[in-house]
């Protein structure tokens, strides 16, 4: 028999749909994110570090990355002979075969997975918030107030608490009620969507909600649980935490991480994050080249000017581009003399010379005027833009295209351009 | 591929100075992110060769390090993988390895259980690229006993042992370090030999106490054995001195070295370490240099190398220096023409300016006390 005092359950199953053109052919947990990393690396490796070695990796939108991303876990060490890191996909069985209807709905089809190592708690994580948690300091807050169910929760200002969902807790934190994204929050105190469940709890909980269509943890779970008469405590964190779900949220992150003392720190020794970066070369910084003020990975090779930017592996800029306030993801090549500026622009993308991205007119975004906006231009994974021809902001472009489609070498701003062949 | 490997890795040369202090050569950093050894390992996997050993001796320490997991070549496998065989005590001998040819002697029983026909033997103080399947197939074409893989090393030949070669590419000379070097041709110690025949060379050698690959069978056995030389005619330096340590991680910075063994597939593969990106700080100033994972850069950085997890401060001027990994240099402080060994701690306002010849610093000062 196996024993696992805690497992974790890491929920990667979401698009990210506010994402765009980034989460086309992934799902969120495996966008790139602060330069050799992806979204997803930051919960796992907060599991290793907080001594946790069995964790589930449930994914359903496009999988393909996170599978290979994760592979048997050797950059987390969780390459283990009991426990370390599976990938649990929906499956059909002789009874039914759904696909994941909620995040509890998710967890209560891996029973059997969590059975398996007679766990006494189980976390659950979702796989797209950037943070820095010690699990085992909650775990210790969960026993001391012999928890049933303990949420995560942190301060939010009052005027956001609206989109999350609030807690209302007493002094020794124990929750009395909790409203999910109130209209007139009673308290300021957000979910953040990580919970510690005892096992029986946990057990009775999906067991009796399994036919709930949708089965999610903040509408369902937790008010059954509360029903029940369960004991239910917020822990209360106030560490760096951040939801990336939209775009500006996750340009706004990324460049954070360029300032000289970062709110978010990569830099400290005793809480790594691993990732699968299978670059191990060094960069190399040309004679004709200026860095500044921005962050650069493995096996980038820089000709231009970068400054105030967050660069993947092996990207190469040209001689004489410019790059401000950008992220680069890994493998793309940035021709000669180009000009970018508040761009995203995703993996092995290939921009010709002369390109200029961002800069020009100021139009709202024609098609998803919600999800493309604050300036910024953004590309998708393998999107091949031609030489000489410019790309106004709060624009979309995904997949290959020629000179045609910019009409006078111009995409004006707000534009929506997504070809279904990519490179 | 029908052959396994075997990696000398023991030696050390007194011309290395204080950078083998506490590191074997094999375990010398190269070009920011890898290892001497790297090179004749990768070599190996890509060559797809399943089985090899590394046999260490001199500062085993600091390759057992490296080679603490063998996954990261792609040896971690059920069968054959990576051994490491440093000299231990045993009822028939108690010494040391005594030279090249006693390190495989002393592991002859290893030698006769492997099945494969063929073995490739390298030097772990080569940076290079090579696929041993071609040398592999060139010695059964020429129908050798012993291949040698040798290149023009120029003016520096007479450093290495310089070979003599008929037109058919048969060894006809071989002379080790000659005062004059009769020919540019130099062997650069990788050699092909069916493993029958290497064991049989290795029991005669040991029955005349005997111990030296390159004396005591490769010249000795130059006119008796037909020794075949395969020249290769890509890079090749081989770490043996500071000048030369300095000048293999220099080559680095240019455009022809890096396509080679950086971009061109196979890869060069060493141990991941887990740091995150370098981080450029907005007054940092960087021109012409190769720049590792994990650095902090403020200063100005000039024609330089540094590996992985190096700090330099505000107002600092590096220039063609190579700054191995760990090395934290304080503010305003000036390094050129120099190698700072890893791990080190420059006090701010140093200055160290290697006038003749390259300079290697090794300082290992509190840091905590420059914060």
């Amino acid at each position: 028999m196996i024993k696992k005092e805690m497992i974790a359950m890491l929920l990667a199953g979401g698009q990210g749909s506010r994402l765009g053109v980034l989460t086309a052919k992934v799902a969120k947990p495996a966008v790139a994110f602060g330069g050799k990393y992806r979204i997803i690396d930051f919960p796992l490796s907060n599991c290793v570090n907080s001594g946790i070695d069995t964790v589930g990796v449930l994914t359903q939108y496009q999988p393909l990355k996170l599978n290979t991303h994760i592979g048997i876990g050797i950059p987390w060490d969780l390459d283990r002979n009991e426990g370390g890191v599976t990938i649990l996909p929906p499956y059909e069985s002789n009874s039914s075969s759904e696909w994941y209807s909620g995040t509890a709905n998710a967890i209560y089809q891996n029973m059997d997975y969590m059975e398996n190592y007679h766990p006494e708690y189980v976390l659950i994580l979702s796989g797209d918030h950037i943070y820095k948690m010690d699990y085992q300091m909650m775990l210790d807050f969960h026993k001391a107030n012999r928890a049933e169910v303990t949420v995560s929760c942190m301060q939010v200002p009052m005027e956001e608490a609206s989109r999350f969902g609030i807690m209302i807790a007493d002094e020794q934190g124990k929750i009395t009620d909790f409203e999910e994204k109130p209209e007139h929050p009673r308290s300021n105190l957000a979910s953040m969507g990580i919970y510690i469940f005892s096992w029986s709890a946990l057990k009775e909980a999906l067991t009796a909600l399994k036919d709930q269509p949708g089965c999610d943890f903040g509408k369902h779970v937790l008010p059954y649980c509360r029903e029940k008469g369960k004991r239910l405590f917020a822990y209360e964190f106030s560490g760096y935490w951040k939801d990336v779900g939209t775009l500006q949220s996750y340009w706004e992150a990324n460049m954070e991480m360029v300032d000289i003392l970062p709110k978010f720190n990569l830099y400290e020794e005793f809480w790594r994050f691993y990732t699968n970066a299978d670059t191990i070369r060094p960069q190399f910084i040309s004679a004709d080249a200026e860095v500044k003020g921005s962050i650069v990975s493995n096996g980038a090779e820089i000709s231009g000017t970068v400054q105030d930017s967050v660069l993947g592996a092996n990207v190469r800029v040209g001689r004489g581009s410019v790059i401000t306030r950008s992220i680069i993801m890994q493998g793309t090549v940035i021709g000669e003399n180009c000009r970018i500026d508040k761009a995203i622009i995703g993996e092995d993308a290939v921009i010709g010379d002369g390109v200029t991205l961002g800069l020009t007119g100021e139009a709202p975004n024609t098609v998803h005027p919600n999800i493309y906006g604050w300036g910024l231009t953004v590309l998708g994974d393998k999107t091949l833009i031609p030489g000489n021809v410019s790309i106004g902001v709060n624009s979309a472009v995904s997949g290959i295209t020629g000179p045609g489609d910019y009409r006078d070498g111009r995409l004006d701003a707000g534009s929506y351009l997504v070809r279904e062949v990519t490179l | 591929m029908r052959a396994l490997g075997i990696i000398l890795a023991g030696g050390n040369s007194s011309r290395m100075g204080r950078l083998t202090d506490s590191r074997a050569i094999a375990a010398m950093p190269v070009a920011g992110s890898y290892r001497c050894i790297d090179f004749a390992l990768s070599n190996m996997t890509n060559s797809s060769i399943q089985r090899v050993a590394v046999l260490t001796q001199y500062n085993a320490r600091s390759l057992n390090e490296h080679l603490m997991s063998a996954k990261w070549w792609n040896f971690g496998r059920k069968h054959g993988g990576l051994f490491i065989f440093t000299p231990t005590e045993t009822s028939r001998n108690a010494s040391w390895y005594r030279g090249t040819a006693d390190a495989i002697s002393q592991n002859l029983d290893w030698l006769k259980q492997c099945h494969e026909p063929y073995v490739v033997i390298a030097s772990g103080d080569g940076v290079y690229k090579l696929d041993y399947n071609e040398v592999l197939q060139y010695h059964i074409r020429k129908n050798a006993d012993i291949t040698l893989v040798c290149t023009d090393a120029g003016k520096e030949a007479h450093r290495f042992g310089v070979v003599t070669m008929n037109a058919d590419g048969r060894v006809t000379d071989f002379q080790e370090k000659p005062l004059e070097a009769e020919s540019s041709i130099v062997s650069i110690g990788v050699y092909v030999v069916r493993r029958h025949l290497l064991i049989e060379l290795l029991e005669e050698a040991d029955r005349e106490n005997r111990f030296d690959f390159v004396n005591d069978i490769l010249i000795r056995y130059r006119k008796h054995k037909k020794i075949y030389g395969y020249f290769m005619d890509s890079y090749w330096r081989n770490i043996s001195t500071v000048e030369s340590y300095y000048e293999t991680n220099m080559d680095f910075l240019k455009p022809s070295v890096r396509r080679l063994f950086l971009d061109e597939y196979p890869k060069i593969t060493s141990r991941v370490d887990d740091f995150p990106p370098a981080k450029y700080n907005r007054n940092c100033s960087v021109r012409n240099s190769l720049i590792s994972d994990g650095c902090i850069l403020n200063g100005t950085v000039e024609n330089s190398v540094l590996f992985r997890d190096v700090y330099v401060g505000d107002n600092c001027i590096i220039r063609n220096s190579v700054i191995m990994n760990g090395v934290y240099i304080g503010d305003n402080s000036v390094i050129e023409n120099c190698i700072v060994e890893s791990r080190g701690t420059i006090a701010p306002d140093s200055r160290y300016i290697g006038e003749n010849e390259t300079e290697v610093i090794v300082e290992k000062n509190n840091r905590y006390e420059y914060f």
